[in-house]
């Protein structure tokens, strides 16, 4: 479990109303869906984990990571943004910056 | 070159009877039906709303989620089945030369459900193609065989042959070929289908092939009888751990039986309508029998393809006659799809198991249904109706033919 508040308290847009996810909505919602995807342990969705190195995806489940967050969060990821998304803070990043 | 014998030395049955060879060997002798009104998706407005699903099954009881996830569901029951019959042969896996084992599969369609919820997906959608990237891997119907090579880390030739209903008949008999030339020691092999999905019930019902008997389920797959309507579809997946005899002898392995012969032919006729003499189903059997090295007269049991329907079941049985002359009339035959339905691209693996099992039990499971028989059928063929009954069986064949004119005939002999 991580703290979504120390985890990254530069974020500007996390308390506007705006905003339909709220940010701690965001990182519990990243996490479930990496748990369902990927199969693995709540416990080892740290902040810094890599899916590929720590979390055991591979170059399809990373794809498919991409489009479930697409998805849950109605966003489009471009591809070269895609790319720089490894860890689950850089996803819960992201969606935050880009969350409609 | 002279070939190698080939015996069979392990089962794996995932079938709407029975989720085990043992549990599906109980329902075939006891003459159970599988069949039930669909669960997989909302039949309302289907013509028909039964088929032979599989019971209290749930994937993850075999399969850790995140692979089954990456299944279609004919993959999940390929594994199941194999990993059954893998398990079943028993073999010291420390030792085992895996790159000599093969894994050569049948499904006549593969991950259908797979592709029609991803069109399903995507036609809901505004034309931006947001296609899942398992997508692909997981409605190839080599998938199937890909998998259990994965599982098992057996690394000798792998593919899956498509001849509709006659698919797990080829692949048994390309797995018999290899071994028996000595390429592999060792072939899984057998076939799964899940075809209980919107669109093969929707496409079958509208080629007429399909029973509509929604009033009565459990009596829809009825082959011979005079009111047969069609067949019934079915879903799961049959498994044969097929070894070089000598291979097995030296591990001491449990031997089922020896697969003797296989044989094939073509209608070239019509897409989905057999031959009207039984041509191709007559020249398939010839084709084993000649391969098999054996007289027509050793023959002690066949379970037919047999599927219900009202053409296909009289131009088998003619077929037969023609085949084995005096003799058809003394050899017993079933249909044991009357129980388990049809597993399309399975229905071969599924009943390879059931006539290794006939043999292994001396046993001839039943053809279910039969109430009144088919005046058409010739009354003096032993249809073993509605009960299954005890009687010598050296040798059993079995029928498998597929839309497109596929013939595919095994031939498996007591040891």
């Amino acid at each position: 479990m991580f703290d979504i508040v120390t985890f990254n308290s530069n974020l500007c847009n996390v308390f506007e109303p705006q905003n339909f996810y709220k940010m701690s909505d965001i990182a519990e919602k990243v996490k479930s869906i990496i748990v369902e995807k990927l199969g693995v342990e709540a416990s080892e969705v740290t902040p810094e984990a890599s899916f590929t190195n720590d979390l055991g995806a591979d170059s399809l489940d990373t794809v498919e990571l991409i489009m479930e967050f697409e998805k849950e969060f109605n966003v489009s990821i471009p591809d070269d943004q895609a790319e720089n998304i490894q860890t689950v803070a850089q996803a819960v990043t992201y969606l935050e910056e880009n969350a409609k | 070159m002279e070939l190698k014998r080939v015996v069979v030395t392990g089962l794996g049955a995932l079938t709407p009877i029975g989720n085990t060879v043992d549990t599906f060997w109980e329902g075939l002798a006891a003459g159970k039906s599988g069949c039930a009104p669909i669960t997989r998706f909302d039949a309302e407005k289907f013509k028909t709303r039964f088929a032979c699903e599989l019971k209290d099954f749930k994937v993850e009881d075999y399969i850790n989620t995140k692979e089954a996830r990456k299944m279609d569901p004919f993959t999940q029951y390929a594994v199941i089945a194999a990993d059954e019959a893998i398990a079943d042969a028993a073999f010291d896996m420390e030792t085992l030369n895996k790159n000599k084992v093969g894994v050569i599969w049948g499904s006549g369609i593969g991950g259908l459900k797979t592709f029609e919820d991803e069109m399903i997906y995507f036609g809901q959608g505004d034309g931006t193609p947001k296609i899942n990237p398992f997508f692909i891997p997981k409605m190839i119907a080599d998938s199937s065989s890909g998998q259990i090579s994965i599982r098992n880390g057996f690394r000798g030739p792998n593919y899956v042959t498509v001849s509709a209903c006659s698919s797990a008949n080829n692949a048994i008999i390309d797995a018999f070929n290899y071994i028996r030339t000595g390429r592999i020691n060792v072939c899984v092999t057998g076939g799964s289908e899940a075809p209980v999905t919107i669109a093969s019930v929707g496409g079958f019902t509208a080629m007429h092939a399909m029973s509509t008997r929604n009033d009565d389920p459990t009596t829809a797959s009825r082959p011979y009888d005079v009111d047969r309507d069609g067949f019934v579809v079915g879903e799961g997946a049959g498994a044969l751990i097929l070894e070089e005899y000598e291979h097995a002898k030296a591990r001491g392995a449990k031997i089922y039986a020896e697969l003797i012969g296989g044989g094939f032919s073509s209608d070239a006729h019509h897409i989905t309508a057999p031959h009207p003499d039984g041509y191709g189903a007559l020249l398939s059997m010839i084709d084993a029998l000649d391969d098999a090295q054996i007289k027509p007269e050793e023959v002690d049991y066949i379970n037919t393809h047999g599927t219900s329907t009202p053409i296909g079941d009289p131009q088998e049985i003619k077929a037969i006659v023609d085949c084995f002359g005096e003799h058809a009339y003394t050899l017993s035959i079933s249909s044991t799809k009357s129980m388990t339905g049809h597993l399309l691209g399975g229905a071969g693996a599924v009943e390879a198991v059931a006539s290794v099992l006939a043999i292994k039990h001396q046993f001839v499971p039943p053809t279910i249904n039969v109430f009144n028989r088919d005046p058409e059928i010739d009354q003096r063929i032993d249809l073993t109706e509605n009960v299954g009954k005890s009687r010598e069986i050296n040798v059993a064949l079995s029928n498998g033919f597929g839309f497109g004119g596929h013939n595919a005939t095994v031939i498996f002999r007591k040891i």
